[in-house]
């Protein structure tokens, strides 16, 4: 009798913890279109499979009344689960109680569960939706950001993180979901910056909305700090359960590879890139007509264009795809799309997955703006993470690789492992128009008839070095293949470098131009 | 591909490409030189208090104008010996990045 007791008082104390703020607050988070914390974690994990932890946790406050205060979970749920079987460690913030506000206890449990997540080597999901630090509670609030970031950055590499932002989040907040791997953000839901726009009214005349500011569109379209764009939370959620049966648990678990599928046949692989090398194509067609069941999960889809990174199996095995898009700004590297390249390959290597890159760019981005805002810096990026990657780097060359681009694009240079051009592949200095015209300056101005002698040898050029063969015939290109024979290659290849090993000089770490 | 007629030209080393351009390059700042005389605000803010005249001759280092940003009194200074030809703010205009306050008619 006595024990039933007790156990009717431990439900009832759930009951009360699960509750959070209480009806009302639930009623106007619902209000906004959000769900609460816990929803959020039960629509996301697989059903049933997740246990929360610390639920009886109460805040240590006492100054400004907040002794009086009683703040069920101190604002945020934590615990474990599993997505498509495999575990996964979980936090999220619960707005209805006290707006989520972040003090030393709401932090010890963050904490907690990253502890738990690297020590288990398994993934870690962060729900972010919260007002900000708790002032009332003063440095100790800014401690639990610190040791939070700490954490984030000790786990970079090792587990893979990811950030959704379903509510605000705001100030030293932000920093969080900056360091971690993959950031989700929902249209109308989500907000992040680092001062508001009342500060900004103030401070310096500028008038936004918080939408404007730092809405979802803002940062998977303009700024790059998001790398999924969502309509609603559902959409959002599938999204990440899409991402996470891509990547491993840890930096140090294998991936077992899936069944194979062939690619689907609306992409035919022979009718997708032009001849012409001036002519655009959507080179997410190419990356379809090789992947397994053309499966593609683009990343940042929205955001620096000009290059596309993203997921697919091929042959059973997921790669990292890298790719320049002359659908967009002709596909060139410039800062935004180096930033976005260089990474998504550290976040390749880190994993061990393998790096599949296509290569079609008429080099880097020339303009004013472009040199002032640190494209040497940014350029440089790509150049070290393909250096720097010792997972199996594959190069295919679809179609021209000008000048630096070349280089940058996972050439032979820096130590890809298989490099395969197409026959329209066309691997030199620059397109044969520059080159003539600085190979011939003198011929083409002393000639009677200029224009007739420049189309000449941009001819001569043309049919001399716009071509596989050169760079094949000193051994930068591995092989000459028709773009049928490429995903069969691709799969070869694969298996040939299952083992890979190479080591590289012993230090700390590197100093990549961040 | 069918809507070929929709894309735009990308000139990269005198070669045209057929393709997409971003809002980014679309909106990008084009640089102009710094044209010598033009005092410009170089953050956005309020404009406190004038301290030249039209007409007023004025030395290089000497006070020009105080402008309210991030909440400090930013005094501006002439960076040229001249005149002050043209008045363009008054006090308590709030005034963007890059707005002309006054031109100085150099020497």
């Amino acid at each position: 009798m006595e024990e039933n007791n007790k156990i009717n008082e431990l439900h009832q104390r759930r009951r009360k913890a699960m509750l959070g703020g209480g009806e009302k607050a639930i009623e106007k988070q619902k209000s906004m279109g959000k769900k609460t914390a816990r929803e959020r974690i039960l629509s996301l994990l697989d059903e049933g499979s997740f246990n929360e932890y610390d639920m009886f946790i109460s805040h240590v406050a006492r100054d400004f009344n907040m002794d009086k205060k009683e703040l069920p979970g101190d604002g945020v749920v934590i615990g474990t689960g599993t997505i498509h079987g495999n575990p996964i460690a979980i936090f999220a913030q619960d707005f209805t109680v006290a707006g989520g506000s972040l003090g030393l206890m709401h932090s010890r449990k963050i904490t907690k569960i990253m502890d738990y997540a690297l020590k288990m080597r398994i993934p870690l999901i962060g729900i972010n939706d919260s007002g900000g630090a708790r002032i009332q509670e003063g440095v100790n609030s800014l401690a639990g950001y610190g040791e939070i970031f700490f954490r984030n950055t000790l786990a970079s590499g090792v587990i893979p993180q990811i950030s959704v932002i379903l509510g605000p989040c705001a100030g030293g907040a932000v920093y969080s979901p900056a360091l971690t791997d993959f950031v989700f953000m929902v249209d109308n839901i989500s907000k992040m910056f680092i001062t508001g726009p009342e500060v900004i009214k103030t401070v310096l005349g500028e008038e936004i909305s918080m939408e404007d500011l730092g809405g979802a569109r803002v940062h998977c379209e303009t700024t790059g700090n998001a790398h999924f764009f969502a309509a609603d939370e559902d959409e959002c959620f599938r999204q990440i359960r899409e991402l996470l049966s891509f990547i491993p648990a840890s930096n140090e678990s294998q991936m077992d590879p899936g069944e194979v599928s062939e690619p689907a046949g609306a992409f035919d692989i022979n009718n997708i890139v032009p001849v012409d090398p001036t002519l655009p194509y959507d080179v997410k067609d190419v990356i379809k007509a090789i992947a397994d069941n053309s499966e593609f999960v683009e990343i940042q889809e929205m955001w620096a264009r000009n290059i596309v990174i993203g997921f697919s199996r091929i042959g059973g095995r997921t790669v990292g795809f890298v790719a320049n898009q002359p659908l967009e700004m002709a596909g060139v590297l410039d800062v935004d799309s180096s930033d976005k390249a260089a990474r998504f390959i550290r976040f390749c290597d880190s994993f061990n997955i393998p790096l599949v890159t296509l290569v079609d760019l008429p080099g880097y981005l020339p303009g004013v703006d472009q040199e002032h805002a640190g494209v040497i810096r940014h350029g440089a990026k790509v150049l070290y993470a393909y250096s720097e990657a010792t997972v199996p780097k594959l190069t295919v060359i679809l179609r021209k690789a000008y000048g630096g681009g070349y280089i940058a694009m996972s050439s032979r240079h820096l130590r890809a492992d298989f490099v395969f051009a197409w026959p329209t592949a066309e691997i030199a200095v620059m397109g044969p128009e520059g080159a003539a015209n600085i190979i011939f300056r003198k011929e083409i101005k002393e000639a009677e008839n200029p224009e007739e002698v420049r189309r000449q040898k941009v001819e001569e050029y043309k049919s001399k070095f716009a071509n596989p063969y050169v760079a094949a015939s000193r051994g930068y290109v591995d092989s000459v293949i028709e773009p049928s024979e490429t995903r069969k290659l691709i799969i070869h290849a694969l298996e040939v470098s299952e083992r890979k090993d190479v080591t590289m000089p012993r230090k700390k770490h590197g100093i990549p131009p961040f | 591909m069918s809507d070929s007629d929709k894309f735009d030209k990308l000139n990269i080393d005198q070669t045209e490409y057929k393709t997409r351009l971003s809002p980014g390059y679309r909106q990008r700042e084009r640089y102009e030189p710094a044209s010598p005389g033009v005092v410009t605000s170089f953050i956005p803010g309020t404009v406190v208090e004038i301290l030249v005249g039209e007409g007023d001759r004025v030395s290089k280092g000497d006070e020009l104008l105080v402008l309210d940003a991030m909440k400090m009194k930013n005094r501006l200074l002439s960076l040229w010996d001249g005149r002050v030809s043209k008045i363009k703010a008054a006090p308590g205009d709030r005034v963007t990045k890059g707005a002309v306050l006054l031109q100085i008619e150099t020497e």
